[in-house]
């Protein structure tokens, strides 16, 4: 098990929990302003969410 | 009777949160028969807790080993201190200069050499050799070098496949024809996917394909929504099926979804991958093969993520039951406990949120397959 394997998944990770984290953010902001589109709001949340996962399991290839 | 989805879902909750139970079929023992190669290139060994813990981890290994990879029989769970197994054999079907059909029962799990029509076989890691009488396999580096025939069986995935297929039609085809024998209102199980068919035609496919078009991909929308969402709710089971953590199996599905959307598409898809309107000339000549890698590297991307999601969720399950059994205390095996049954749940979401995913960029690409042609507005 390399060093460099290791860290490479572990900034893959950081990438997606931030990309993911910034989604539910503006997606909170979204529905704080406009309460009655959420149910919109949340399905695409969801949908880029699920997105940026798929790429997040690169980190997989590394191990 | 109707059973409105949320009492489902808690049911498959509580199933699935009885899952430790079943891995108690593997307890180890202290007379546990040490298992074959692998145990001899074991480098697990933790030279704090010693032979036993190292021991623990292998036969957790062996049963993700057998949750998540495909087999030439259909293995329910095997006693480790009897050595008995509980499960039923499979028909195997080989191609070498004639076909072969024979029971997977003639192996006996890996063990004996398998004869038919004058050629022996051996099992070896769930891949099948040739080999002569004694059943020697002729390794190099690990790997036996002998030839191997063309491999067509019934594996495990596959005879589920068929499984989910038949039980597909059956719920479909009841279900609408209990429209025509209602009056245009269906009735029993089936009405529970009313909703979700509608769902699919008026939120996924209606907005991307467009109305002119829907209704051509309209069946094959909703065949791969609940082919994949069932598929991913069988491998949630113990049973140990796991179909759509299958590489093979995510990109005959991709496959296919590259195949529609290339036969249907019009000229105008064609001529935004490779003349793209309103761009000057130059960026056209360089975004027209970057464009046309995009045509590929769409559906590989939904074949990885479909495997990626399922077959990490299912290996990270099994490892934290598995953690059950490495702590020996009342206090780490019940957090451990608690921990896979938070992530069961996480995982039956998942199953219907890749599926829904897999679905709306199907018709995704399908929409931009047949999209009309815009006239740009003048600026």
């Amino acid at each position: 098990m390399e060093i460099p394997k290791i860290v490479g998944a572990g900034l893959v990770v950081i990438g997606a929990g931030i990309g993911i984290g910034r989604i539910g953010g503006s997606a909170m902001d979204a529905i704080a302003r406009q309460p009655e589109a959420t149910g919109k709001i949340q399905t695409a949340m969801l949908i880029a969410a699920a997105l940026i996962e798929g790429i997040g399991f690169a980190a997989l290839f590394a191990v | 009777m109707v059973i409105s989805n949320k009492p489902l879902r808690f049911i498959i909750a509580i199933l699935i949160a009885c899952l430790p139970i079943f891995g108690l079929a593997n307890t180890p023992s202290e007379d546990t028969p040490v298992q074959t190669e692998t145990t001899a290139v074991a480098h697990e060994a933790t030279p704090v807790a010693g032979e036993e813990t190292s021991e623990i981890k292998q036969q957790i290994k062996e049963v993700i080993d057998h949750h998540v990879l495909d087999g030439h029989e259909f293995s329910l769970f095997e006693d480790a201190a009897t050595g008995a197994h509980y499960g039923f054999p499979l028909p195997i079907i080989l191609w070498d200069n004639g076909v072969h059909v024979f029971s997977s029962s003639k192996f006996h799990h890996g063990e004996t050499v398998a004869e038919s029509n004058g050629n022996f076989y051996k099992l070896h890691h769930e891949k099948i050799y040739k080999t002569d009488a004694d059943g020697t396999l002729i390794e190099e580096h690990g790997h036996p070098t002998n030839a191997k025939p063309i491999d067509l069986s019934i594996t495990k995935g596959v005879f589920t496949l068929m499984v989910v297929a038949l039980l597909m039609f059956l719920l479909f085809t009841s279900l609408a024809k209990s429209y025509a024998k209602n009056g245009g209102i269906s009735s029993g199980f089936g009405r529970l996917f009313e909703p979700i068919v509608l769902y699919i035609r008026d939120e996924i496919a209606i907005p991307n394909i467009g109305e002119k078009h829907y209704k051509r991909y309209m069946s094959y929308l909703l065949t791969i929504f609940f082919f994949v969402w069932f598929l991913n709710i069988f491998g949630l089971t113990p049973l140990g099926i796991n179909v759509t953590g299958n590489i093979a199996i995510t990109f005959g599905l991709a496959v296919i979804t590259f195949v529609i959307t290339t036969l249907t598409a019009n000229k105008n898809y064609w001529g935004h991958i490779f003349w793209m309107p309103g761009v000057p000339t130059p960026m056209k000549i360089i975004l027209a093969p970057i464009e046309l890698l995009g045509v590929f590297i769409k559906p590989f991307a939904l074949m990885i993520r479909l495997y990626a999601n399922i077959f990490a969720g299912h290996v990270v399950l099994m490892s934290l039951i598995g953690l059950i059994f490495i702590f020996k205390s009342w206090l780490g095996s019940s957090l451990s406990f608690l921990l896979s049954f938070a992530i069961s749940i996480i995982e039956i979401l998942v199953a219907l949120l890749q599926a829904y995913i897999f679905t709306m960029l199907s018709a995704l690409y399908f929409g931009s397959a047949v999209e009309e042609h815009h006239h740009e507005e003048a600026h």
